[in-house]
């Protein structure tokens, strides 16, 4: 039975008078003590709100629909009352947001903040929480934390910052910690602190961390499992190093392909995936990524593509998956080939349900 | 001097903000070195990129360069003509040749204006194209160019996504034909996917245009991808500046070898076998910078001797330029890496102490 089990979580946001759009839609995935899952994609795919939705931190609004199950050890988190969840939240899930400096109160002092943790869930007050507040701040690397508890979030460094909010993240030891982005603000030498202390955490105690990135570098240096999310659904969900070895589906191959890295050389050509995220057709006429998709044939456009079941624990969302290298050409050329074999009659039915917002497509030119 | 090699030539420059404080008396109480001496030059046709962390002064160093910030001293010359004495009037007749793109396409684009107007603007202040016909040609051939469709003409910024407002934000740039385009983080506000279209767009103009580019960018893989010479800034001053490739292969100072550590790369293979330099603490204030060499309170290589007193010139060593006075036996290994602890610095007349405060060490810090 794994820490956290997330199954078929939708959440959907409605509005008079404008399409209902399903932010999440079906996403599953389980998370074991002490292991690091990965949730990957780019902008508008949905992997803040199956964050925020987890922790009960979506705003109530009318016209929200949670559905699904989120099962952190036996209970439903989805289901908990106000008070429960409360309760739960902060002792035995935390969150680390993107953001430190909207996330933290300005007004006041960083050591407050951090003993309000301790004082309502842990019942310390006084001198001693105070204390332990320093001795967080000073276990999760800033230096003089006695002075700093004093301080406010503006007088603190970004990086500093991010410790800060970590380190009320960490206050109660929980079990399960989600990390929203948690180094896209940063520099990339403070990146690579907080990640080494992330990985340090995870090491010495045992949590359990759902990293919510963007950036596939940050998912192959800490995930075990990696989810990639595209338009509100998991379309493939491998090991670290199968899915980065041996991509299936497309996007995951087209993301891959147009990463720059550092250790390929100038002149090399990106391929990027053509058109943006906003070319989407309604889930309920098939797969999401279809209007960009290099490999789209016709069953993409008609119903939303069935999970496929691979071998070791993988999986992945697509009709027709990009062939495992060695038996056909190799997955980084079929992300790249032009959309020309894809019929007429899909690319019309594309075009036809791309909404009625003038989002036209980037086509990149041959 | 006319045709010379280079496009560009920066000597020495300089730009200080001063920092100001009191209500009536409004004195100055110190100054932001954002720039501190920086010497470059851009070869014709060429990319020189630009990185360093926020706060380096990479930006203002852009800047500076289109004399958008009146730089502070210094020497600014484009294709053999002194900026930063022309008066306005011949600077602004300069600036056709020399244009900028903006970080972030929603905030740099008039949201009120539609993209019509937003390029004819430029066309109108040089006087280029005589008639409004004249004008639309050369925008059409322009939206060609960046790849967008005809019918964006009479559309408004809010209606297009990321990656095409970036690309109208090329498109402004380009329109007036210039020769230098300075990019100040072009991708960095766009998805991944995205970030590669703009990235290639970027290539293909240079290629058929022969455009000379300035980039700055946080993102290391993206220069890489881009640029012939990458210069490295640390605190205002160009630290190591070398070929895109070998800078790449054989990093030499020791903040340009902890930056690309610090680098994640998409391929767990890598990431398991790479050794990490990780630097302790942060970019110390640029109102108050260390002594001597700027890097040497995080610099895990630091020497006792001349690393805090004397700033390091940049210098010849094999292709590249560096800013280190050890930075050969650092090469060749005879100098080990250390622990270095974290290390407090404020800016002047902020907390209570001004001056360093030695710390705890940083848990995760190199050992």
């Amino acid at each position: 039975m794994a820490l956290l089990d997330v199954e078929d979580l939708s959440v959907t946001f409605a509005r008079r008078g404008q399409r209902t759009v399903h932010a999440v839609d079906g996403v599953s995935f389980s998370v074991d003590a002490g292991e690091v899952v990965g949730l990957v994609g780019e902008s508008g795919c949905g992997k803040s709100v199956t964050s925020l939705a987890i922790m009960g931190l979506l705003p109530k609004q009318p016209g929200l629909r949670v559905g699904g199950k989120a099962v952190f050890d036996g209970t439903d988190l989805l289901q908990l009352d106000d008070r429960s969840r409360r309760d739960i939240r902060g002792r035995d899930v935390a969150m680390i947001f993107q953001d430190p400096l909207s996330s933290l109160n300005p007004v006041i002092p960083i050591g407050l903040q951090v003993t309000e943790v301790l004082t309502r869930h842990r019942g310390m007050k006084g001198a001693a929480a105070e204390k332990e507040a320093a001795e967080l701040l000073d276990r999760v690397g800033i230096p003089d934390p006695k002075r700093r508890l004093k301080e406010y979030p503006h007088q603190l460094s970004g990086g500093m910052r991010q410790r800060a909010l970590i380190a009320m993240a960490v206050a109660c030891q929980p079990r399960l910690l989600i990390a929203d982005e948690p180094t896209t603000a940063l520099d990339v030498t403070i990146q690579a602190q907080i990640l080494e202390l992330l990985k340090e955490l995870v090491r010495d105690s045992g949590t359990a961390l759902v990293m919510i990135t963007h950036d596939l570098g940050v998912v192959a240096g800490m995930c075990d499992t990696v989810n990639v999310l595209y338009g509100g659904r998991v379309v493939e969900t491998a090991r670290r190093r199968p899915l980065f070895r041996e991509p299936r589906h497309p996007y995951t191959v087209g993301l891959l392909a147009s990463v720059p890295r550092l250790d390929a050389g100038r002149g090399e050509r990106l391929n990027p995936i053509p058109g943006s995220v906003r070319d989407l057709l309604p889930w309920a006429d098939g797969c999401a990524f279809a209007p960009r998709c290099a490999r789209r044939v016709d069953e993409c456009v008609g119903e939303p593509p069935a999970l496929v079941l691979a071998h070791d624990g993988r999986s992945y969302r697509c009709v027709n998956p990009a062939p495992l290298p060695g038996t056909l050409p190799p997955p980084a050329a079929a992300g790249a080939a032009p959309a020309a074999e894809a019929p007429a009659g899909t690319a019309k039915a594309a075009e036809a349900t791309a909404g009625p917002v003038p989002a036209p497509r980037e086509e990149e030119k041959p | 001097m006319t045709e010379s090699e280079f496009l560009v030539e920066v000597r020495d420059l300089k730009v200080h903000f001063p920092i100001r404080r009191g209500v009536i008396f409004d004195r100055t109480v110190g100054h932001v070195k954002a720039v501190d001496g920086v010497d470059l030059s851009i070869p014709r046709g060429k990319t020189y990129g630009l990185v360093g962390e926020s706060g380096c002064g990479k930006s203002t160093l852009g800047r500076a360069l289109l004399q958008l910030n009146p730089p502070t001293g210094g020497e600014v010359r484009f294709d053999g003509v002194e900026l930063t004495t022309l008066p306005a009037g011949k600077l602004r007749s300069m600036r056709r040749r020399m244009q900028m793109i903006f970080q972030d396409p929603m905030s740099s684009l008039d949201p009120r204006q539609n993209v019509e107007s937003i390029l004819t603007e430029g066309l109108q202040a040089h006087g280029i194209g005589g008639d409004r016909d004249e004008r639309r040609r050369i925008i059409g051939e322009t939206l060609d160019a960046v790849g967008l469709p005809r019918w964006a003409l009479s559309r408004y910024p809010h209606e297009f996504s990321g990656g095409q407002r970036q690309r109208i934000g090329i498109a402004r740039a380009l329109v007036l034909g210039p020769e230098l385009i300075v990019a100040d983080e072009p991708v960095s506000a766009l998805d991944v996917s995205i970030q590669a279209q703009v990235v290639n767009l970027l290539d293909e103009l240079q290629d058929s245009l022969g455009l000379t580019y300035l980039v700055i960018a946080h993102d290391l893989a993206v220069v890489r991808h881009i640029s012939d010479i990458v210069g490295v800034m640390y605190l205002g001053a160009l630290v190591e500046e070398a070929p895109s490739d070998r800078l790449y292969t054989e990093p030499i100072h020791p903040y340009t070898r902890a930056l690309m550590s610090a680098v994640p790369v998409p391929d767990p293979d890598v990431e398991d076998r790479r050794e990490r330099i990780l630097l302790a603490g942060d970019l110390p204030s640029p109102a108050n910078p260390p002594t001597g060499c700027r890097f040497h309170t995080r610099c895990p290589w630091a020497q006792p001797t001349r690393c805090a007193d004397e700033r390091p010139a940049l210098r010849q060593i094999g292709g590249s330029r560096v800013a280190c006075h050890f930075a050969e036996r650092i090469a060749s290994g005879e100098l080990r890496p250390h622990k270095v602890g974290v290390q407090l610095t404020r800016p002047l007349g902020e907390g209570e102490e001004p001056h360093t405060v030695s710390a705890p060490t940083e848990p995760g810090s190199y050992v």
